[in-house]
Formats: structure tokens, sequence, C-alpha cells
């Protein structure tokens, strides 16, 4: 059976796949979201953008901007 | 990342601020931060009655919350402004902010709209010419004078807002792009009472970024409405938060950098107070008492009027 060599970034109905092994950080930049407007969480717990990916890790985004 | 303070694992890395910390260290540092605000701007003492704006999003919750906390005297105001638009928008937004209060005994205003004036706000703004595209300026008027009626008519010192530092900048943003010297004159975490009818407004979370906003309200387990407004896409608020992250991102410290030193212009007196020609000409409105930029009615009267008149000719039909 193959590896499954990516993690998973969900923003609100968006799903990404990034290689595993790259910093939260790296990976953010490669996908053109701003580290401003986002959280990052895995398993409901915050993390800090210097968190390194890994294999089938799923982690949610939390958008943090609103308007009005 | 570890935290500053003990070097367990951060939650969290501020770094307009260099600063990570850890979840314990995260709140106490926005309680102590927003008590170090209140007291620095003057906002109110632990003698003031604060009524606290709450919509059922991140901030609003979150301010009540750290108030609570701090031991301040406060109540919560909720404006039903009765947006459906298919998701229940502001059905849901009342349930969290219901549940919030009622999980810590506090005690909550709800004003709906349809309920004291007769229509939605989406159906106000159909009636009349400028929210006719879009209800936000309709909306805009009307929680701004509910806000300051209720607050009046039950007494608060002070009306305590959940404006974090990107609502601020995005503002100030946009009033610099034109030189609103009006609009740029009044902003700031203080706005007084200088007339009859107007209450103080403070905005205690102003120097917060809304990232840590979020980041608050998700470690205290704070329920809120997690979807945008259906009114806000497109938004220019949005439009400009977008911008100045993209320049935060690549210059930490900036979007922080631009408010405050705008605050400090300010002080130093680069906008001179006679220019605000809309504040000297100020008015009463004969029909609430809150003051007026023309002679005559308000324009939320105005805009109540047009809506009864409505109904009226509807029911004669």
């Amino acid at each position: 059976m193959e590896a499954k060599l990516s993690a998973k970034l969900i923003l609100r109905d968006k799903e990404y796949e990034v290689k595993a092994g790259m910093t939260i950080r790296h990976a953010l930049e490669k996908l053109g979201i701003s580290s401003e407007s986002v959280l990052v969480t895995r398993q409901g717990q915050l993390l800090t953008d210097d968190e390194v990916l890994k294999e089938e890790d799923v982690i949610r985004l939390v958008a943090v901007i609103s308007g009005g | 990342m570890h935290c500053r303070k003990c070097s367990s694992k951060a939650v969290i890395n501020m770094r307009q601020h260099k600063l990570a910390l850890c979840q314990d260290h995260f709140i106490g540092w926005m309680h102590e931060q927003t008590e170090r605000f209140i007291q620095k701007y003057h906002m109110f003492s632990h003698d003031d009655r604060v009524l606290v704006a709450v919509s059922g999003g991140k901030d609003s919750l979150s301010l009540w919350d750290i108030l609570w906390k701090l031991g301040y005297y406060c109540d919560g105001l909720y404006i039903g402004l009765g947006i459906d638009e298919g998701i229940q928008y502001s059905k849901e937004s009342q349930r969290l902010t219901k549940k919030f209060a009622l999980e810590r005994g506090l005690k909550l205003h709800i004003v709906d709209v349809a309920e004291e004036y007769g229509e939605t706000i989406p159906v106000i703004a159909n009636s009349t010419l400028r929210g006719r595209d879009k209800p936000c300026s309709v909306c805009g008027i009307s929680k701004r004078h509910i806000m300051n009626r209720v607050a009046r008519q039950q007494g608060y010192d002070v009306l305590a807002t959940g404006h974090n530092l990107d609502d601020e900048a995005a503002v100030l943003f946009g009033n610099t792009l034109t030189w609103s010297t009006g609009f740029l004159l009044r902003q700031g975490p203080i706005l007084e009472a200088t007339l009859p009818g107007l209450v103080r407004k403070a905005k205690p979370l102003c120097r917060f970024y809304e990232r840590e906003m979020a980041a608050y309200a998700l470690l205290r387990n704070i329920g809120y409405i997690y979807e945008e407004c259906p009114f806000a896409e497109g938004a220019k608020s949005i439009y400009y938060k977008d911008i100045l992250n993209r320049l935060e991102a690549d210059r930490p410290g900036l979007k922080l950098t631009f408010y405050l030193s705008f605050l400090q212009a300010k002080e130093a007196g680069l906008l001179s107070p006679q220019i605000d020609e809309d504040k000297v000409n100020l008015h009463t409105c004969p029909s609430c008492g809150q003051p007026t930029s023309s002679p005559g009615e308000c324009t939320f009267c105005r805009m109540m009027a047009k809506v009864t008149e409505i109904s009226n000719e509807r029911v004669e039909l």
C-alpha cells in the first residue's frame, strides 16, 4: 500500500493538499493564504505556523477576518 | 515555538510584539492588556455601568467575556436585525449570544428591529434609496441609533463595542485614501459624548489584532457565529483588511504602527478640530432627541417614517 505523503488543509468549504514535511507557514505561503487572516488548528488545538506538517495531518484553518 | 513566559508549547505567535505565548499566558495577557488600554485611554472605571454591544461574533462576545472576567459591571445589548438569507444569520447569532449570557449569568437586552419598528433591516433598506443595493449603510445607521437609545434610556455610562485593530486600521485606511478629515477626527479609542443625547463610546479591543480576538474566542471556548454576514461579501472593509494583512505579512507590526501613529499625530494636533464642520453644526432630532447633522428629523427617524408610510400604503391597497 502506498503511503500518503500529503497533509490536508481545510479553509471553510475548500480543501488543499500539500506535501508533508513543510512548515505551516510555508504551506500557507504556497497556497497564497495570508497567515494574518487565519488561525491554524489540529484536532481543535491551536498551532503556531512553525509547526511541521505530518503525513495525513488534517489542519483546519479558522478564518479570522470579518467585515461590516 | 515556546511560550516566552513559561517555555511550554506556544499556541500563538504575535509577530508585531515578538511574543509567543501558551494558552494560559495568552489569556492572562489579553486580560492585562485590555485593562491597560481601558486605563490608558480613560475609557471607564469599575464604578461605571457599561453596556456592551454584542452581535454574536467573536469580537463582541470576547469583549464581554474579558470585561466580565475583569470584574466590570457590564450588561449586553443584542440587536435582532432580521437577516436570514437562507442561513438564519440573525437567529443563530441571537441564539449564541443568549447562550453566552446564560452560561455566565449576565444580563442581556434584546431589541428586535422587526418587532419594534415593523420591518427587518433588509426590508427597511429596500424601502430606502441608500439601502436598495446593499443594506449595510442602513444597518449601520440603525445599530448606532438603537445602541445610543438603549444606553441612554437604561442609564449606562458608556457603550463598549468590539472593534479590533484590523477594523480600526481598515477604517483609517479608507478615510486616509479619501482624506475624510471629519471622519478621521472622530476616530479613536473613545468617542466622547460631546452633545446632549449622545452616550460615550469606548473600544477596549482597538489595539488587538483580529487574529488575537479569534484566538481568544477559540481558547476560551466561546461559541460565536463563524459565518460572515451574508451582506458583507465584497465589503470595502474586507478588501482593505486584506491589503493591510498582505503588508503586515512582510512588515510585522505595520497595522499597529499605522493606527498608533495616527492616534499620536491626532494627539499632536495634526488634525485641527475647527475643520469638523459636521460637529459644529449638529442639531437635535425633534422625534428622538438624538443629534443629527441637518435640521429636522435624523436619518434614522426619516427612514422609519418612510417605512411606516410604505406599510400604510400597503394596508390601504
